[in-house]
């Protein structure tokens, strides 16, 4: 124990040494260093993370791994599925209390079975006060009852307006507009030149969730208040999709039907100038083997997405938690990987490696390099700070999850918005449904 | 104890029930628990990750008012529908071409299988391509071809979407339905055309009365398989649509599985799949009464 201690403190106190010659990012504050954790003897830990949506993530998540291994000498088993089966998976882990110590997972899990996880309130103080605290949006997630951390923030895939800016030029402005209504003239000037925009409005879990809470909520509409109660059928809601309606007759064809990667291809062939969507498509662009292709790359820039009559930013953007179960046989060892995992040391470089397509739950790392290397990175780098959470302006379980995964707000825009029905019928059979999932 | 096993060995039916355990086992282990858990899930509140409490039938109640439910009942029933009738005309057609006599017959017959085999995810993502919303080869080479100025919306409108998803679980339906009736067809005796022939009977009449009654016990037997694949079609939905747009074309397996995985109401899903479960019987039972009367299949006229 205390030799363990004395080597934290040698090395932090060299990192500090280090830092003060070379200038460093991060100068932990003094009483920052108050964490001993001593993992178990023989202690071997499995973890099921999302799979990389860009392949430096997860060479470098698992160079830290590797890292962490021969530190501790703790074998590490890593297991990756594709984020949509992720949360199943740590369902049922959940449920029969067997499988991995660690999940990574998204957005409300932690909050369907808060009962099963390892209290980390030391471990999520330690690193907040260590790294310039956590953005207030993590503890929507994971601090349900404003005292206790269910999970540590891993942080979330930024979203951000995706566009090329010839075309926007060449539709007569100057610079991205910052408002809903500036962005309604340029999506329809856009129409006009021949080079229209789009967004999903298929059932695609990540893309068409994320911008049709950013529509719904940019006009000041919701689906429940601080209370759980149904308040979609709203004026403001109506409003949002009366905008959405005159926003879809600027579409490219065929949006109704679009899934999760379709508005990526569409981009890349020069179908669509503008769409919601995370870093992945510029980097697709930056790194491709076409010459064409890879031209486009200085055409396309990013915005955060613009400001509706709500008057603050209103998105929504998929957020990734580290849950530790209760089950683990060595929740000291689990805890202490995922502090190593969040230190500078680890987290920086990977954030790093990730492009930008991880935004970081830490406000200290918004000085990471990565968000200034190339100006096009730097929108993502507020999307934590930005957003909202799920299930807003309720309360995380059971009802925020089902209505997300049964589209309801993506079913009601879509609606509106295709004229299959008006925006009052689309607002009142998104109460109807949204009541049956928040029983009145 | 080598007396009684000796007994056994002696006793036939003793033997045969000993041979049957194992075939027993697995069918309850694999079989009846998991469909009587899910018989018993469907009446209780169970969320996924947390247990349930018996709630009789309100997920049924609650189903029964659910307006995507019900769309997704209609679809279903559409979707099986229409694809049957088409499966069972095609591959009839299909069946009875293949059975002439052609040049490289077991090499044509081979190849008719193929889209049976590929595996439905692989056949859906082609499918997904052919009818994308911006890179269709069916609207690029019409577009072409100048017969229309703007992309199909293959996915992207209620009823188009329908159709499109129909005509590629027929793509995929076909084979099954064309080699099985082949084999049928193969069964019966050349003799009954000869016969036929002499009595002068047009080749309709021959279809009509020789061929179709007695093929009859194979198309029942077909055609209840086809119907319980598509009624029960997931994938092909799953990889094309998810279910949009606008919820078009959920099926209730779809639905059941959105419900009960992703929005974790289990006992929820649990009762939708189980809902599925009286139309399942309810087929099989019109094979069986309905198709299989020997009478018919032996030339007499209804009762």
């Amino acid at each position: 124990m205390s030799e363990y201690k004395r080597r934290e403190f040698i090395k932090t106190t060299a990192t500090v040494a280090a830092g003060a010659a070379t200038g460093t990012l991060f100068a932990p504050a003094v009483h920052a260093q108050a964490w001993s954790s001593q993992p178990e003897k023989g202690a071997k830990l499995r973890v099921l993370r999302w799979k990389r949506f860009v392949a430096g993530d997860e060479d470098a998540y698992m160079a830290n791994v590797k890292k962490f291994s021969d530190k501790y000498g703790i074998e590490v088993r890593v297991d990756h599925e594709s984020w949509e089966d992720v949360r199943p998976k740590a369902a049922v882990t959940a449920n029969t209390g067997a499988g991995p110590d660690i999940i990574l997972s998204t957005h409300d899990d932690a909050n369907l079975y808060p009962e099963k996880l390892v209290d980390v309130t030391d471990l999520a103080n330690y690193l907040g006060r260590k790294y310039g605290g956590w953005y207030p949006v993590c503890e929507a997630y994971l601090r349900p009852n404003g005292k206790n951390w269910i999970g540590i923030p891993f942080g979330c895939a930024g979203n951000c307006l995706v566009y090329r800016e010839s075309q926007v030029k060449a539709a007569g402005f100057s610079s991205f507009p910052k408002d809903t209504d500036g962005f309604l003239k340029l999506m329809q000037a856009l129409k006009e030149k021949g080079t229209p925009g789009g967004f999903a409005l298929g059932n695609a879990t990540g893309d068409g969730n994320v911008w049709t809470h950013w529509l719904l909520w940019s006009h000041g509409g919701k689906l429940v208040n601080e209370k759980n109660q149904v308040v979609i059928n709203s004026p403001e809601t109506i409003k949002a999709l009366e905008y959405a309606k005159a926003l879809y007759e600027t579409f490219v064809p065929g949006t109704l039907s679009w899934l999760d990667p379709n508005n990526n291809k569409a981009f890349l062939d020069s179908q669509c100038s503008v769409t919601a969507n995370g870093i992945s498509i510029y980097y697709a662009a930056k790194n491709s083997n076409d010459p064409k292709i890879k031209e486009m790359a200085a055409d396309i820039n990013h915005a955060n997405m613009p400001i509706g009559p709500a008057g603050v930013p209103t998105e929504l953007n998929l957020f990734f938690n580290q849950m530790i179960f209760k089950h683990s046989r060595y929740p000291r060892a689990a805890k202490e990987f995922i502090r190593f995992m969040m230190e500078e040391e680890q987290f920086g470089p990977w954030m790093q490696a990730a492009i930008g397509y991880v935004t970081q739950p830490l406000m200290a790392y918004e000085k990471n390099p990565i968000w200034t290397v190339d100006p096009k990175h730097t929108p993502y780098r507020d999307s934590m700070k930005i957003m909202r959470p799920i299930g807003y302006a309720g309360k995380m379980g059971y009802a925020s999850a089902g209505a997300a995964a049964d589209f309801i707000v993506v079913n009601m825009v879509a609606e509106a918005a295709s004229g299959s029905k008006s925006p009052q019928e689309a607002a009142e059979r998104a109460q109807k449904r949204a009541e049956r999932y928040y029983k009145v | 104890m080598n007396a009684l096993l000796q007994r056994v060995q002696g006793n036939r039916n003793a033997l045969g029930l000993l041979f049957m355990v194992p075939a027993a086992v697995v069918l309850l282990l694999f079989l009846t628990y998991p469909l009587g858990l899910g018989v018993w899930l469907g009446f209780t509140d169970t969320k996924v990750g947390r247990g349930g409490e018996w709630i009789g039938l309100e997920n049924y109640v609650y189903l029964w008012d659910d307006s995507v439910t019900r769309l997704s009942v209609f679809n279903t029933f559409f979707y099986t529908i229409v694809a049957s009738i088409f499966k069972f005309i095609l591959g009839l057609w299909l069946a009875l071409l293949l059975n002439k006599h052609l040049p490289f017959k077991a090499f044509i017959r081979a190849i008719v299988l193929l889209p049976w085999i590929v595996p439905t995810a692989l056949s859906a993502i082609a499918f997904w391509w052919i009818y994308d919303a911006q890179f269709s080869i069916i609207s690029w080479s019409l577009g072409r071809l100048g017969l229309i100025d703007e992309y199909i919306n293959f996915l992207g409108d209620p009823w188009l979407a329908r159709f499109s998803t129909i005509a590629a679980n027929i793509w995929r339906g076909v084979p099954f339905v064309a080699i099985c009736l082949l084999a049928g067809l193969q069964t019966i005796s050349p003799s009954f055309y000869e016969a036929a022939s002499i009595d002068g009977a047009t080749p309709w009449q021959q279809f009509r009365y020789v061929t179709l009654p007695l093929l009859t016990p194979i198309i029942a037997v077909v055609m209840t398989f086809s119907v319980l694949f598509t009624f029960t079609d997931f994938q092909l939905i799953y990889v094309l649509t998810r279910g949009g747009p606008l919820n078009a074309t959920h099926l209730m397996a779809t639905l059941s599985f959105q419900r009960a995985i992703p929005g974790g109401a289990l006992g929820e899903g649990a009762a939708l799949a189980v809902a599925m479960v009286p139309f399942l019987l309810a087929a099989i039972m019109f094979s069986y009464f309905g198709l299989q009367r020997r009478a018919w299949q032996q030339g007499a006229s209804d009762k």
